[in-house]
C-alpha cells in the first residue's frame, strides 16, 4: 500500500520490541491453551472476536470490549505508539485477548484483559502472560494497571499487591493508577505465571489460524453467521 | 406423631442471581415448589406456615424480615411466617421445624425456601461475613475464617490417615462430573483430574486457598434459593405428587471454639446427628442408596462419609479413590454436585439437598439418577461443625 506524506506523519514512530515466545497452557479442563502474540494483520478478525461482546452490559463486557475495539483499531490504522496484542486460542478458537503499549523503554501501559470463554481463569493466564512480556522479554521496571471491573480489580491489584499510585495518569483515565514494580512481578510470579516452551508444532500451527468463537455464553441465543 | 412428607420441590439456578430482588428469587423457587405439589397461590391455597432459613440477609443484603416479605409476595396470607438463621445449617434446620410445625399437628402444610444472595459482596466481604459465626473471641478476632480452618482441618486429616491432595481431586472431579447433569448447579466445567494434580501448570491453574487446599478443593460464592412443600402423609391426597416421606431428622451441636474439642478431627456432631436420624428412621448407613453431604471443602465430604458411617474413620479417602462414591458406586454421594459444582448459597444449601433427595427418590434426576434409590441422607453442617443436621428420606412403596 502506497503511504502518502501526510498519512506517514500521522503514524507514530515505532520502538522496535521483541516478540513474545508463544507457550501453551494445561487449562483445569485439560484443554491447552496457546498464547501468543498476534501480527498487526490478524486484527481485523480479533475484531470481529471482540464486536458481539460490545452491548453485554454483564460483568463491564461493554466497555472492556468497547475500548479493546478501539485500542486494537488504532494499532490497525498505526495510530496507537508501540502497542500489542496477545490472544488465548484451544483448538485454534480465540478464548482470550489482552493487549497494552509501552509508555517508553521502562514503562509498560496494560490496556485490557477479556476472557471471551468464561470459568477457567483464562483471563488470569492471559494478564500474567502479558505482565511475562512486559517484565521478562521487553525487560520493563513498571506497568501500569487499572480495573474497569470488580473482577479486575480483585485479580489484579488486590492478588498482585499493586502499588497504587494515582499521582500518575493511566492512559484509560478515570480511577486512581496501580502499578505492577518489578519486584512484585518476582514475587507473584511464581504462583501466577505458567505455560511450556517451545509449543509443539502441530498445536502451534492450529494456534496460528485462529477461529472466531461460534457462540458466546455471555449473549445467550448468538450464533456466528458464518460468511 | 404424624408422618410428614415433601410434596413439592423448587430451585433457581445457582450461580449469580441477576433477575431481581432477594425475594425475588426466594419467590422463584417457592412457586417452582408450590406448582409441583400442585398449590395455587389463592384464597384457601392452605399453605399454614412459612419458614424462610437465610444466614445473611440481613448483613449482606440489608433486608430483615424476609418470610413476612415472601408471604406478602406469593399471596399466601395469613400464613404464619419466620426466618431462620443457622448459619449454613439454616436450610435443614427450616426444615426441621416445618417437620416439627406438621408433627405436633399444629400445621398441616409448610413451605419452607433456603436462600442466600452472596455475590452483592466481595469475596473478602463474603468470607469475612461467614467468619461471624466462629467464636468471636477465640476464633473471629484472630483473623480465623472458614478456609482457614477447613485448610488446618484438612492438614491434620492428612497427618492421620494419609489423605493427599490428589485424593481432595478425586472428590472435586466426581462432584464436577454430576453437576454437568444437574441444570440448577452453578458450574458446568469438568475438570480434568490429570490438569488440577498432576500437570506442572497445575500449581497455577489450581493455587492453593488455604493451603494444603487449592481452588478446586473449595465451593464456589453462589446465589440461589431452594424450596420444599411439607405435608402431613394423612393429607397426602391433597397434592399432585405422592409425598416423599422425611423418615427422620437428626440435629447435634460441638463446641463453638474449635480448640476444645479433645480430637479436632473427629466431626461428633456430626457423627451424633446422624445417628439420631438413623435411629429415627429405625436405617442404617448400609441402608442408605444416596447421600448429600456438605462439601464446603472437599475434607468435609471425606470426614462426613465416615461419621455417618458409610466408611471406617480414615478410609474415606480410599472408598473415593475406588470410585466407591461416584454414581453407580457403593454409596453415590453429592449426585447434585454437592456445594463444590452446585453452589453453596448458605441458607439455600441444606434446603436445596433435600431438593435433590427428593427428585433421586422420585426418579427425575436425569443423568444423575441413582438407579432405583429409596432412601437418602442429607448432612447440613453449620459453623466449623458445631450444629449439624441429618436428615433421611424415604420413597414409601406404592
Amino acid at each position: 500500500m502506497i503511504v502518502d506524506k501526510m498519512e506517514q506523519s500521522l503514524r507514530p514512530v515505532e520502538t522496535p520490541m521483541a516478540e513474545y515466545p508463544a507457550k501453551y497452557i494445561t487449562l483445569a479442563t485439560g484443554e491447552k491453551m496457546v498464547v501468543r502474540q498476534i501480527k498487526r494483520e490478524e486484527v481485523p478478525l480479533i475484531l470481529e472476536a471482540v464486536k458481539p461482546l460490545m452491548t453485554v452490559e454483564k460483568d463491564f463486557y461493554d466497555i472492556v470490549a468497547s475500548r479493546m475495539y478501539s485500542e486494537l483499531l488504532g494499532y490497525l490504522r498505526y495510530r496507537v505508539k508501540d502497542e500489542y496484542c496477545l490472544i488465548g486460542t484451544i483448538d485454534g478458537v480465540i478464548v482470550g485477548i489482552v493487549n497494552g503499549r509501552l509508555l517508553d523503554e521502562k514503562v509498560g501501559m496494560s490496556y485490557h484483559t477479556m476472557t471471551l470463554r468464561q470459568g477457567l481463569r483464562i483471563g488470569a493466564q492471559l494478564f500474567a502472560a502479558k505482565m511475562e512480556y512486559h517484565f521478562d522479554f521487553l525487560n520493563q521496571e513498571e506497568v501500569w494497571i487499572v480495573a474497569e471491573s470488580p473482577n479486575g480489580f480483585r485479580r489484579w491489584m488486590i492478588e498482585y499487591e499493586l502499588e497504587s499510585r494515582p499521582e500518575v495518569w493511566h492512559e484509560l483515565g478515570g480511577v486512581p493508577t496501580y502499578v505492577l514494580t518489578k519486584a512484585l512481578w518476582e514475587k507473584h510470579k511464581a504462583a501466577k505465571c505458567t505455560g511450556r516452551r517451545p509449543v509443539k508444532e502441530e498445536l502451534l500451527k492450529t494456534a496460528e489460524n485462529p477461529i472466531l468463537p461460534s457462540t458466546y455464553a455471555q449473549i445467550p441465543g448468538f450464533v456466528r453467521c458464518e460468511k | 406423631m404424624r408422618e410428614v412428607g415433601i410434596a413439592g420441590v423448587g430451585h433457581t439456578k445457582f450461580g449469580k442471581w441477576t433477575e431481581g430482588t432477594f425475594v425475588d428469587m426466594l419467590s422463584k423457587a417457592a412457586v417452582e415448589a408450590l406448582d409441583d405439589a400442585g398449590i395455587r397461590t389463592v384464597k384457601g391455597h392452605g399453605v399454614d406456615q412459612v419458614f424462610v432459613a437465610s444466614m445473611g440477609s440481613g448483613m449482606i443484603n440489608r433486608q430483615s424480615g424476609v418470610a413476612s416479605a415472601l408471604v406478602d409476595t406469593l399471596n399466601l396470607r395469613p400464613a404464619m411466617a419466620e426466618t431462620i438463621e443457622n448459619g449454613p445449617a439454616s436450610g435443614a434446620s427450616a426444615v426441621k421445624l416445618g417437620y416439627m410445625a406438621i408433627a405436633s399437628g399444629m400445621c398441616n402444610c409448610v413451605l419452607v425456601v433456603g436462600g442466600e444472595m452472596m455475590r452483592v459482596v466481595s469475596g473478602w466481604e463474603g468470607t469475612d461475613f461467614v467468619a461471624t459465626m466462629l467464636h468471636p473471641e477465640a476464633e473471629y478476632n484472630y483473623g480465623l475464617t472458614l478456609p482457614a480452618f477447613a485448610g488446618m482441618f484438612t492438614r491434620l486429616y492428612m497427618e492421620k490417615y494419609g489423605v493427599t491432595e490428589r485424593d481432595l481431586s478425586i472428590v472435586s472431579v466426581k462432584n464436577h462430573e454430576n453437576a454437568v447433569h444437574n441444570p440448577v448447579a452453578h458450574i458446568h466445567v469438568v475438570p480434568s483430574l490429570y490438569a488440577i494434580a498432576d500437570d506442572e501448570d497445575a500449581h497455577v491453574i489450581n493455587p492453593y486457598v488455604a493451603e494444603p487446599l487449592r481452588m478446586y478443593h473449595v465451593c464456589p460464592v453462589s446465589d440461589g434459593a431452594a424450596a420444599v412443600v411439607l405435608c402431613a402423609m394423612d393429607q397426602a391426597d391433597r397434592f399432585a405428587k405422592k409425598p416423599v416421606k422425611i423418615a427422620g431428622i437428626g440435629q447435634a451441636t460441638d463446641t463453638h471454639s474449635v480448640a476444645e474439642r479433645e480430637v479436632p478431627t473427629d466431626l461428633l456432631a456430626v457423627r451424633l446427628a446422624a445417628q439420631r436420624a438413623y435411629d429415627m428412621a429405625g436405617l442404617k448407613p448400609q441402608d442408605i442408596d444416596v447421600a448429600e453431604l456438605h462439601d464446603a471443602f472437599q475434607i468435609l465430604e471425606v470426614a462426613e462419609s465416615e461419621e455417618v458411617g458409610f466408611f471406617e474413620k480414615g478410609q474415606g479417602h480410599i472408598a473415593a479413590r475406588n470410585g466407591e462414591t461416584r454414581i453407580g458406586g457403593k454409596i453415590p454421594i453429592n449426585t447434585s454436585g454437592g456445594l463444590k459444582a452446585k453452589g453453596h448459597p448458605l441458607g439455600a444449601t441444606g434446603v436445596s439437598q433435600i431438593v435433590e433427595l427428593v427428585r433421586q427418590l422420585r426418579g427425575e434426576a436425569g443423568g444423575r439418577q441413582v438407579q432405583d434409590a429409596k432412601t437418602g441422607l442429607a448432612v447440613n453442617f453449620g459453623g466449623f461443625g458445631n450444629n449439624v443436621v441429618a436428615t433421611i428420606l424415604a420413597r414409601e412403596e406404592e
